[in-house]
């Protein structure tokens, strides 16, 4: 977080509970978690060039991870977290191993598989998952202290956790910007451009599409892992293939050619999907119309518009 | 440096390298000639790991490395070039070249470092010495074609050859840009000194920087050696340079 209009959305995001209203600080929290899965899936498609249709395979791990030792082994948030990362990301290794050997729609198609396993094994592992009825009630994590706090202290648990997400997705989202302005990253974007010159350039190309696949499982499952415990339940859908979309679709509207693109697209849906829910119950059919525009008129997503709007002004200035 | 022996490629039944042998030597500048669809490439994807062959060895340096893949078979000191220009397209100039050192150098794996200022010096030196100094900042995918297989050019240098492969550099280019090219490609070879083997199909070229040619017709090997012995060839002369008048 080093640009100053960085620091100041972060504050701003801190505000939120400040408003006093519940609905804002909701949807403030499933925006960000969705940011964060959302930013988590254009590692792959954005920077590596690899459209995973299974992504909501590692969020639902995430979710389920942590819901799981946070409800049943009555594990502190501050290693239930974590855990939902790490769990995430061996499935990314193992899931990924697979996947890189396939190409293109093989490799769609591929994690779409192994998510759609994720989500049966979900739906019927009754003993563990809750199956079909999942698992509701997973506690908030223990934020006494925060009661004793000045400015935040009389606020809600809710809000409470709202904060937690608030600094823990900054930390995210801080990470995977260092993690893609990294030799590392620009090797991922060497791979997107070209995978045959990658390789006569030194790079073991499927070794680095498999390290971004369990990165950006890892990131997807801290995702799930906050939106278990802010949904207050963790239910199979979470890994379900519309998910899967769901978070895609919020990648190109966005625009995966820039870092926050993603998370612009994950805000923008979720509050077209509110405001237009209210007038009218086709929201599927707004969502494709919009998409359609999308795909023809901006096909670098809302943050590729912005971007050559802002060009064309400072040109005109 | 670079021994080939008896390396045998088909595909779906066509024979399109058979048994083919060539060597290059240190600091050698050499060539491999035939009409198309002699085998060209399909030679340069066996010695670079593209292709594996069914049989026969290839041996860099002492070393077999029959098979290896390329990213290995890169960093055992070979460079390439395509004969379809292959660059990062939507990447900067300099960003191109400096991915390639970043790689060679092992840096890679690095997720921490902020990646902009990473051996700008050493990248900035080769795009002088190419000439795409003042282009640095240019979106590569934008450059004329020339201008873009020199920059394939630089690439393969990024990664600190000893042995550096180029298929068709000239391919595409007007004969001023050839000419260019041309002067380019032997100064770095003799500055780094540089063991050079590639494929043409302008003959001119050919025998104005090749020290050792080899002639590849249907995929076999018809006529190996010095310029002056191979353009005496009858046998190069009956299905290669005869074709051409």
């Amino acid at each position: 977080m080093r640009a100053p209009w960085e620091l100041a959305l972060l504050a701003a995001a801190l505000l939120v509970p400040a408003l006093g209203s519940r609905f804002y600080t909701f949807l403030a929290n499933d925006v960000l978690i969705w940011a964060l899965f959302a930013t988590s899936l254009n590692l792959l498609v954005g920077y590596t060039g690899l459209v995973s249709f299974g992504h909501a395979a590692y969020f639902g791990i995430g979710a389920y991870t942590t819901g799981l030792l946070m409800k049943k082994l009555s594990l502190p948030f501050l290693i239930a977290f974590p855990a939902a990362g790490v769990l995430a990301g061996g499935f990314a290794l193992l899931f990924g191993f697979f996947c890189v050997r396939l190409t293109r729609i093989y490799f769609a198609m591929l994690t779409l598989a192994f998510a759609q396993i994720v989500w049966a094994i979900c739906f019927k592992w009754n003993e563990v998952t809750g199956g079909e009825q999942g698992m509701p009630e997973i506690p908030y994590p223990s934020l006494d202290w925060m009661g004793r706090l000045p400015l935040v202290g009389g606020l809600r648990t809710s809000d409470h956790f709202y904060l937690v997400t608030v600094v823990l997705v900054a930390l995210c989202l801080w990470v995977l910007r260092r993690v893609v302005g990294s030799p590392f990253g620009r090797m991922l974007t060497t791979i997107r451009e070209n995978a045959e010159r990658a390789e006569f350039i030194g790079v073991n190309v499927r070794r680095y599409e498999l390290a971004a696949f369990v990165l950006a499982g890892a990131f997807a499952g801290l995702a799930g892992g906050l939106f278990g415990i802010f949904n207050r339940g963790v239910f199979p859908d979470f890994a379900y293939w519309t998910k899967s979309s769901e978070v895609l679709i919020m990648t190109l509207l966005g625009g995966m050619g820039t870092f926050y693109g993603p998370a612009l697209g994950a805000l923008a849906l979720i509050l077209l999907n509110q405001q237009i829910v209210s007038y009218t119950e086709y929201w599927p059919f707004v969502l494709g119309t919009i998409l359609i525009v999308l795909l023809f008129v901006f096909p670098g997503g809302l943050a590729g518009a912005a971007g050559t709007a802002l060009r064309r002004l400072r040109r005109a200035a | 440096m670079l021994e080939v022996r008896g390396v045998r490629k088909s595909f779906d039944g066509f024979v399109a390298v058979n048994d083919a042998s060539v060597s290059v030597a240190r600091g050698q500048i050499a060539a491999i000639i035939g009409p198309n669809g002699a085998g060209k490439t399909t030679l340069f994807n066996l010695i670079t790991g593209h292709l594996r062959p069914e049989a026969g060895a290839v041996v860099l340096e002492g070393r077999d490395i029959t098979g290896l893949p390329p990213h290995d078979v890169c960093r055992l000191g070979m460079g390439r070039s395509f004969q379809r220009t292959n660059i990062f397209p939507r990447l900067t100039v300099y960003q191109n070249v400096q991915a390639a050192f970043l790689s060679h150098r092992g840096r890679g794996l690095d997720l921490w470092s902020r990646v902009d200022e990473l051996y700008r010096g050493e990248t900035e030196a080769l795009l002088a010495s190419l000439g795409l100094r003042e282009r640095a900042g240019e979106v590569s995918g934008f450059l004329s074609h020339g201008a873009q297989k020199q920059l394939e050019l630089g690439i393969a240098l990024a990664s600190e050859p000893s042995l550096l492969l180029l298929d068709e550099p000239t391919a595409g280019m007007s004969v001023s840009e050839t000419r260019e090219t041309i002067r380019l490609v032997e100064r770095i070879a003799r500055e780094r000194g540089l063991t050079l083997l590639f494929t043409e199909h302008d003959m001119e070229v050919v025998f104005s920087i090749a020290q050792k040619i080899t002639v590849l017709h249907q995929g076999r090997v018809i006529a190996e050696g010095a310029p002056a012995d191979v353009r005496a060839d009858a046998e190069v002369r009956r299905v290669y340079l005869g074709e051409r008048r």
